[in-house]
């Protein structure tokens, strides 16, 4: 069991930000996060963007900014579970909260403050109809062990970079790989693309454009599926063990719809006028995921949001202390680390 | 300021007829968005960079409409539902010319 004292659900911008503040206050954080790296949209969907709102910073790359904040929040000794979502949420007997995610880590704090963004980054789905009959028995969403696909027979589809990367990684493994993309133009780095061409002169990677699966066959077990050729309209079976659909990832708010919490357009209520709290006391909801009069969904409103449940969150860990807000120049960082931050004195000294 | 009169067919089938200011530098996406026509969470999530489709849309009149950048095309090829006058409204800006714009949302992904 993790125990923390604030358990940040997100590793977004408006997440991480919320360890320092709670660093500050000398309040430990552990952040969960569906996607496998921290940085929420910015890491997944464009780290390469510029943003020209950030106060302070006339323009930084979205990618930056994560790399910025991670070095920020480093004093604090964040502690992390990526790549797993956030599933079930029970109160205990007193009055703290144990988060258990998909694969079973479970997580123990006083204090949730929900920083989710969209929701969880879930795989799109292609639309087919039996789909969900053969997840785990020969489509797969993400690429886990490559091993598995050793002289297996692998069809990916998709036209980004995965798609592109997985079939070069795959044409040393699998014993046959075909790409399927609706178009003849890949949207990838170009090194990829030359790389691909390569391997389908040489007979490695079996391309099918303009081509989009449209039937999966098979008892119990995937067996084949249909390609159909969206020039020709001509349909070719092709012989698989694998299918394994690379479209993306798109955002679903998922298992905290269901935890009791107030929401609102797709985005949990919470008192602004107070601490970002939501109607379950001790859940704290920050960022893009909350919704209350006026909300703007921009980093530097989450920002904000994280730094005044912070200091919610420590009147309910410490309901005897006093906090006077001491200013980071003022007080300095000390990190859990041991590492300690301050302005430098200034030096006395007479002039002759 | 100027408005113009663009309708628009939501994912239930019921057209609205709604107008647009052609001064506020504003897309088809956020046109929807301002008159809840689809409920938020479900179209522009990316917030406007050609990188998710829940915005897209079908054109239904014979508008001459920009051509499609690179990265919406490429956005196209992954999306759900196309057609061949599927657009991504987040890349259609609102201007004088498209008065009398016709469009119909493309159903949301799952």
């Amino acid at each position: 069991m993790v125990k923390t004292d604030i358990l940040i659900i997100g590793a977004g911008p408006t997440g991480l930000f919320a360890v320092f503040e709670a660093g500050l206050l000398q309040l430990k954080c552990h952040l969960i996060d569906a996607l496998p790296q921290p940085g929420g949209q910015c890491s997944e969907i464009y780290p390469k963007k510029p943003i020209y709102d950030i106060p302070g910073y006339p323009e930084v790359l979205a990618g930056e900014l994560v790399d910025n904040l991670m070095e920020q929040i480093k004093p604090f000794q964040p502690g992390f579970t990526l790549g797993e979502r956030a599933e079930t949420i029970e109160k205990q007997e007193d009055g703290s909260f144990v988060v258990t995610t998909n694969k079973g880590t479970q997580h123990q704090a006083p204090v949730v403050a929900i920083a989710g963004g969209l929701g969880s980054f879930e795989p799109r789905k292609p639309l087919l109809d039996n789909l969900s009959k053969y997840e785990d028995n020969g489509v797969a969403y993400m690429i886990k062990e490559p091993e598995m696909y050793r002289n297996k027979k692998v069809l990916i589809a998709g036209g980004g970079d995965s798609a592109l990367d997985w079939s070069i990684f795959l044409a040393d493994v699998a014993s046959e790989v075909t790409l399927v993309h609706r178009r003849n133009e890949f949207r990838g780095a170009l090194d990829s693309v030359e790389k691909v061409q390569h391997l389908k002169n040489e007979g490695k990677i079996n391309l099918i454009t303009p081509g989009e699966v449209v039937a999966l066959h098979g008892a119990n077990q995937l067996e084949k599926v249909t390609v159909k050729n969206t020039d020709t309209d001509q349909d070719i079976d092709v012989e698989v063990d694998y299918f394994i659909p690379l479209f993306g990832l798109s955002p679903k708010l998922g298992p905290i719809a269901n935890w009791g919490l107030e929401i609102e357009k797709n985005a949990i209520k919470v008192d602004n006028t107070l601490d970002y709290q939501t109607n379950v006391p001790g859940i704290y909801a920050i960022g893009d995921v909350n919704t209350y009069p006026g909300k703007l969904k921009l980093i530097l409103c989450g920002f904000h949001e994280a730094t005044l449940m912070c200091q919610s969150a420590y009147q309910r860990i410490h309901p005897d202390k006093k906090y006077v807000m001491k200013y980071t120049t003022v007080g300095g960082v000390t990190g859990f680390d041991g590492s300690k931050k301050e302005a430098p004195k200034a030096v006395v000294k007479a002039i002759d | 300021m100027s408005d113009i009169k663009i309708t628009i067919t939501d994912r239930e089938g019921v057209a609205h007829e709604v107008d647009a200011p052609t001064d506020m530098n504003m897309n088809l996406m956020e046109v929807v968005r301002s008159y809840e026509l689809a409920p938020e969470g479900t179209i522009g999530i990316c917030g406007g960079m050609a990188m998710c489709a829940s915005c897209q849309c079908y054109v239904q009149s014979d508008h001459q409409l920009p051509e499609k950048s690179d990265d919406e095309d490429a956005m196209l090829a992954e999306a759900f539902f196309v057609k061949d006058n599927s657009r991504l409204g987040c890349q259609i800006h609102i201007a004088e010319d498209l008065d009398g714009l016709k469009v119909e949302l493309a159903p949301a992904e799952d």
